[in-house]
């Protein structure tokens, strides 16, 4: 179904390869600059089992997010976390062994200018790009200089798309579809929407690139429902909750464990 | 005296101020750069929004409305004393005499009626100085429909008054403790709230702001403003079209209306913002709330505080047309400082016997400046919107003074 002159990158080749084996995919975030030694974090996400992992960099807007990542964003900024800053400490960590996803709004993306902005993601060592502020058709401006970088930028996709945008979101998103599960915000929620699985329908119907389900997802039960319906999860202000609480590193490598280990078990059950 | 009209050639249209480019576009800036879950929602704005434009009986209805209820037409004051004070001949066009005190109406009128239209049941509304949220009230009430405002929590302490209204008026007033806990958080929450609120609500913005359609939207709705002027001035003006028009700039509603009136006129176009919130004259590129346009930032891209009395030039940034302007050279962007428009306000009210809004005193500060430093050319003829009326600022004028 893919265009073959359109080869799938790094990030997408990774996640369809460890999803075509059945394995359920997660993709934690942590809000980037979050702590002093907030790349301890990345590694920690690692070994509890993340399939990649999503950085934010930090905006003093943040239009969708919902409390928990608001207030994550102002703490790291408080700290004077910034772009440069926090891809420079991206640059000194050594491999974590998964792609890194960078996520941030369009402003920080035009402040040096799209080119100059993938150039600096590429020498981080990163490989994908979310900009959650950029819709498919402002996206002109971004897509080549993004795929000239080998950065991947992933698409949204919202339970209010229609069908022909979604297809046009889906053709054009690199690395995965970025599926929200729910017309709101970022944050933890009691139940997993129902809007998720009909979502995810309606992306599988157009396209084989992987499904990632975000906004929401907090708890073993959620990641194991969402992992019916998509390829994985993308888990945030669940992470971020903890983290402005005080979990260290190994605290959250135990929580995301538990998420490994209900996605696994999701896997196994007979589909 | 001044010759009358045509000593001048009149400057034929210049495809200023129409219909914005594909989407959206003013120049290289506008568009749409909302979360994915609001686009289908701004393309029902838009869809309706163009449907009722053209619609005689939405126009006749909003006419009405504006008539009947919001008190239109204004009148066209000329300010006598000022202006000989001043050596040149300054109208004021008094948008503080509408119902609820500031152009903010007519937008919200036009909103309001385009949400019951599109079958919506409330109104989103962020505010700053709290005439929006008012006006968002008050249309709210007058059409059965909902309200929830929002507005930061440093705007709510300066602003007690209009909160007061808010409520009495029947809207539920949220406020925001993020951030510098004015205009700018109050717009980010607004945005947020209405991506879990598309399926009965209608995000009611207040400026020439927000993803496309909204800059263009509100500025038809603001047009009133300078259609109006533009024939009191044919009428009542010895040269026919001001020299200058001017208006303050916050967002740049009540400008962009004013402005649209004279666009294809050889009137220079002139917007006022607050030294501490100068998104045309000292912003750059840059993408917030949903367009793309120019924005005080810091050396990191991110966007930094807006500071000024008047709590509604409290905003980093300006609406895209505007951005444009500036570009074509078609509109000049300056500043003043707090202190010119307080002198301002305090001398209106003792010349005119009108206390401005501190917002509108911004515009009529430069005015002042202006004419003092010959940049103003004695004997030019000067329109000037009156955004609204100072009522609200009251307090803030009584500690400073
Ligand atoms: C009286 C008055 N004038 C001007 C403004 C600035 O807004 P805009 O530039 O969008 O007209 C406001 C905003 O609250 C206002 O209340």
């Amino acid at each position: 179904m893919t265009n073959p002159t359109l080869a799938a990158g790094a990030v997408e080749r990774h996640l369809r390869a460890r999803r075509d084996t059945g394995h359920g995919l997660l993709m934690p975030y942590v809000t980037g600059g979050i702590t002093p030694g907030w790349t301890d974090y990345l590694r920690a996400f690692a070994a509890a089992g993340a399939d990649a992992i999503e950085v934010g960099l930090p905006f003093s807007d943040p239009t969708l997010d919902g409390v928990t990542i608001q207030q994550a964003s102002g703490t790291a900024l408080a700290r004077g976390a910034s772009t440069r800053r926090i891809l420079a400490d991206l640059s000194g960590m050594p491999d974590v062994g998964v792609p890194l996803v960078v996520s941030t709004y369009y402003n920080l993306v035009l402040h040096d200018g799209p080119e100059a902005f993938c150039a600096a993601l590429r020498r981080a060592g990163v490989g994908g790009l979310i900009v959650p502020d950029l819709p498919v058709h402002e996206a002109d401006e971004l897509t080549d200089v993004a795929a000239a970088a080998e950065i991947e930028l992933a698409l949204l996709a919202s339970p209010a798309t229609p069908q022909p945008r979604l297809a046009e979101i889906s053709c054009r998103s690199r690395g995965f579809v970025y599926a929200v599960s729910v017309m709101g915000t970022t944050g933890e929620r009691a139940a997993l929407a129902a809007s998720a699985a009909e979502l995810t329908e309606r992306v599988r119907r157009v396209t084989d690139r992987p499904v990632l389900l975000g906004f929401g997802i907090s708890t073993p039960d959620q990641a194991r429902e969402a992992r019916r319906h998509a390829d994985g999860v993308v888990v945030g202000a669940a992470v971020m909750r903890r983290v402005l609480d005080g979990a260290g590193p190994d605290d959250l490598r135990a929580f995301l464990a538990t998420l490994r280990q209900a996605l696994d078990q999701e896997c196994d059950r007979p589909r | 005296m001044r010759h009358l009209l045509p000593w001048r050639e009149p400057v034929p249209p210049d495809g200023t101020m129409g219909e914005p480019r594909a989407r959206g576009r003013f120049g290289e800036y506008g568009g749409r750069y909302a979360p994915e879950s609001l686009v289908e929602a701004c393309r029902e704005v838009d869809e309706a929004f163009r449907e009722a434009w053209v619609d005689p009986g939405f126009r006749g209805a909003l006419a009405r409305l504006l008539a009947v209820h919001a008190g239109r037409p204004t009148p066209l004051t000329p300010a006598g004393r000022l202006s000989e004070a001043l050596g040149v001949q300054l109208y004021l066009k008094r948008e503080d005499l509408t119902h609820t005190g500031s152009h903010k109406i007519n937008n919200v009128l036009g909103q309001a009626l385009l949400a019951t239209r599109m079958g919506r049941r409330r109104l989103i509304a962020e505010t700053g100085a709290g005439q929006h949220g008012v006006a968002t009230a008050t249309a709210a009430a007058l059409l059965g429909l909902e309200a929830t405002v929002f507005m930061g929590e440093r705007d709510i302490e300066r602003q007690a008054l209009n909160v007061f209204r808010m409520r009495m008026l029947g809207a539920e007033v949220i406020p925001v403790t993020t951030g510098s806990r004015t205009l700018k958080d109050a717009t980010s929450e607004a945005m947020r709230h209405w991506v879990g609120a598309t399926g009965d609500s209608h995000y009611c913005i207040g400026s020439v702001v927000g993803p496309d359609p909204y800059p263009w939207m509100v500025r038809e709705f603001q047009r009133v403003i300078g259609d109006e002027a533009r024939g009191q001035c044919a009428a009542e003006l010895p040269t026919g079209v001001p020299d200058y028009v001017v208006a303050c700039v916050g967002g740049g509603s009540n400008a962009a209306g004013t402005f649209a009136g004279f666009a294809d006129t050889p009137a220079r176009l002139v917007g006022v913002e607050a030294e501490g919130g100068a998104g045309a004259a000292r912003g750059r590129l840059g993408v917030l709330h949903g367009c793309r346009s120019l924005f005080l930032q810091d050396d990191d891209g991110q966007i930094t505080e807006a500071q000024s009395l008047a709590a509604g030039l409290d905003y980093p940034g300006v609406g895209p047309e505007h951005a444009h302007l500036r570009d074509l050279g078609r509109a000049r962007y300056v500043t003043v400082t707090d202190d010119e428009a307080i002198g301002a306000a305090v001398r209106l009210a003792r010349t005119e016997g009108i206390l401005p809004a501190l917002e509108s005193a911004h515009a009529l500060a430069w005015v002042i400046r202006a004419a003092d430093t010959g940049d103003l050319p004695a004997g030019s003829t000067v329109l000037m919107t009156l955004s609204g009326r100072g009522d609200k600022d009251v307090s803030t004028l009584k500690e400073l003074l």
